[in-house]
């Protein structure tokens, strides 16, 4: 009744949307990188939005349904395969007990999301389900997924039909920023930034750097500077801060950045673009825009109306189509 | 006395994160403020708050949108954060009544241990022994907890031996290295990368996920070092 891990990917582990509250003890929130990517599967599987599920990049794992069991993928589109079904990102899938599902290539995107309706039976840690890789806690074990692990579906089908997709698709058009242009308010140093960095952060082309993980990924294109150089002691960082570091670079702060730092916050990537932010690949280029909080947050709330939407239209779908069966 | 410093400014740093910042240094007057306002905002605890992030002269408040949409959709959510941190500053607060426990921590200094020191000794212009006086000498305030879990910030150490961070930061840190950066000594608690000069280790447990409480120091709490031998050392680390 499990989902068997039968080859090791590059990185996966349980997220959810984060374990929040306890920053004033150095604990970061972790989480799904891409959350509009999680709760898109989660929807589809019939879920509860923030349901815990596998997060893996490419090179993706092997997996087996142990059982027979519902699920669906959101986020990046590593081209999945379910025993020679092409597995379309953002549709409802039954899968038949034994059944093995296999990622071709990294077609788009960074990181994609396995949920199973029911979701995964583990133990939270702090409430949360996310694995916190640092910290070795949280998920399965407080680690990454590697070849023999097992996640337990709390929910079982005794359902013996062959493996099934369903025939609709999530349209997640208007969840993810379009080609690269990703929004941000100005953080609390951005005025310490000189005329020409704050020009050549709007104006310039930018690249996602070699290095990127969960933490975060270097920006390159353009060197940045300070007008007055300053000591700041250490204050918040969120996923979506974008710090300058001594050298320069820019520094994009993801779902696993510390609860604090020391460097200046010259810019605050808006919620809704934080997605496709955490889908960006290295090398890919993109641009930043700098809007007012207006803006920022309409964007967010049009966000969360989608998913609403989305929500409603995939029960109304299941109910109809589990019906008809 | 802390009504001799000025006011914090709010700043919405996200569509969802309000930061209430006093002046940008590490203070204890300043830091007490931090500390109030963490303390009143998390005994209130409103809904639709998500995290409260306090640091050495800032405090953050991480909203939660999505509860906002359904409760309370006609608000502003920062606005009304705004209005928790007025009425959280107006709330009478006796710094002295809320001072954090008083936490002992056994350190060994022995040089298996202490990596740093002799450099250290050697940029202080004093001995091995003196630099070890000096930092277990006096009483420490944590002033916040970051970078990892259960990190603390503690503060202030002894100017002859604030020692800045090291240039080439170590890929690797043992946990429990206590450390020494600029004004600043901290504990790792977990094995990581690090920059900080080690001059010593404890055989206390700072964060254990195991645990229920999974961080031993929490912000405010006052903390004293006290030297001990490896033998002590291992008696303690073998002690569960």
């Amino acid at each position: 009744m499990s989902l068997l891990v039968l080859k090791t990917g590059l990185l996966d582990s349980v997220q959810d949307l984060g374990r929040w509250g306890y920053a004033h003890l150095g604990i970061h929130a972790a989480g799904a990188a891409d959350p509009v990517g999680l709760q898109v599967a989660n929807l589809l599987a019939g879920n509860e939005p923030g349901t815990a599920a596998l997060e893996m990049h490419f090179p993706a794992p092997v997996l087996r349904f142990e059982k027979a069991a519902f699920f669906a993928l959101g986020g990046a589109d590593f081209h999945a395969r379910l025993d020679g079904m092409d597995v379309p990102v953002g549709t409802p899938v039954h899968a038949a007990a034994g059944s093995k599902l296999v990622f071709l290539r990294q077609v788009r995107g960074m990181r994609t999301y396995l949920t199973v309706r029911g979701g995964f039976e583990l133990d939270p840690w702090l409430g949360s389900f996310s694995t916190d890789l640092m910290a070795g806690t949280g998920g399965l074990q407080g680690r990454a997924l590697q070849a023999g692990d097992r996640l337990p579906f709390r929910q079982t089908w005794s359902d013996a039909a062959p493996s099934r997709i369903f025939p609709w698709r999530a349209n997640v058009s208007g969840l993810y920023p379009s080609e690269g242009m990703f929004r941000f308010l100005p953080g609390p140093e951005h005025d310490l930034l000189d005329e020409a960095s704050r020009q050549r952060l709007e104006t310039s082309e930018w690249r996602f750097g070699r290095r990127a993980n969960r933490m975060g990924c270097l920006a390159e294109g353009s060197m940045l500077a300070l007008h007055e150089k300053l000591e700041l002691v250490s204050s918040v960082v969120l996923p979506g801060t974008v710090q300058l570091l001594p050298g320069g670079d820019m520094l994009i702060l993801l779902a696993d950045c510390q609860t604090t730092g020391g460097y200046p916050r010259i810019a605050q990537v808006v919620s809704a673009d934080l997605s496709g932010l955490a889908q960006q690949r290295p090398g890919e280029g993109f641009r930043l825009r700098k809007v007012g909080l207006d803006e920022a947050t309409e964007a967010g709330l049009e966000q969360r109306r989608v998913l609403g939407r989305l929500g409603w239209g995939a029960i109304c779908l299941l109910e109809y189509s589990l019906k008809k069966d | 006395m802390a009504h001799a410093i000025p006011p914090p400014i709010c700043i919405p740093i996200a569509e969802h994160a309000l930061l209430v910042q006093w002046e940008n240094r590490i203070d204890p007057l300043l830091n007490d403020a931090v500390q109030h306002l963490y303390r009143v905002l998390s005994a209130m605890n409103p809904p639709g708050l998500l995290d409260l992030v306090p640091a050495y002269s800032s405090l953050a408040l991480v909203l939660d949108l999505a509860w906002f949409d359904r409760q309370f959709p006609e608000a502003n959510p920062l606005q009304v954060a705004q209005g928790w941190v007025e009425s959280a500053l107006k709330t009478p607060g006796n710094f002295e009544a809320v001072a954090g426990r008083l936490v002992e921590i056994p350190v060994c200094y022995e040089s298996d241990f202490a990596p740093d020191l002799e450099r250290l000794a050697a940029w202080a212009g004093m001995n091995a022994s003196e630099i070890i006086a000096h930092h277990f000498g006096p009483e420490y305030r944590v002033y916040m907890l970051g970078f990892l879990p259960g990190f603390a910030y503690m503060g202030t150490v002894d100017e002859r031996i604030a020692a800045p961070r090291l240039v080439r930061p170590r890929e690797r840190v043992a946990a429990g290295s206590v450390g020494i950066a600029g004004l600043q000594t901290g504990i790792y608690p977990l094995e990581s990368p690090g920059g900080w000069n080690l001059i010593g280790r404890t055989p206390l447990r700072l964060f254990d996920p195991q645990r229920p409480e999974p961080v031993l120091l929490r912000p405010g709490d006052r903390v004293r070092f006290r030297a001990i031998s490896t033998d002590e050392f291992n008696q303690i680390e073998q002690t569960p």
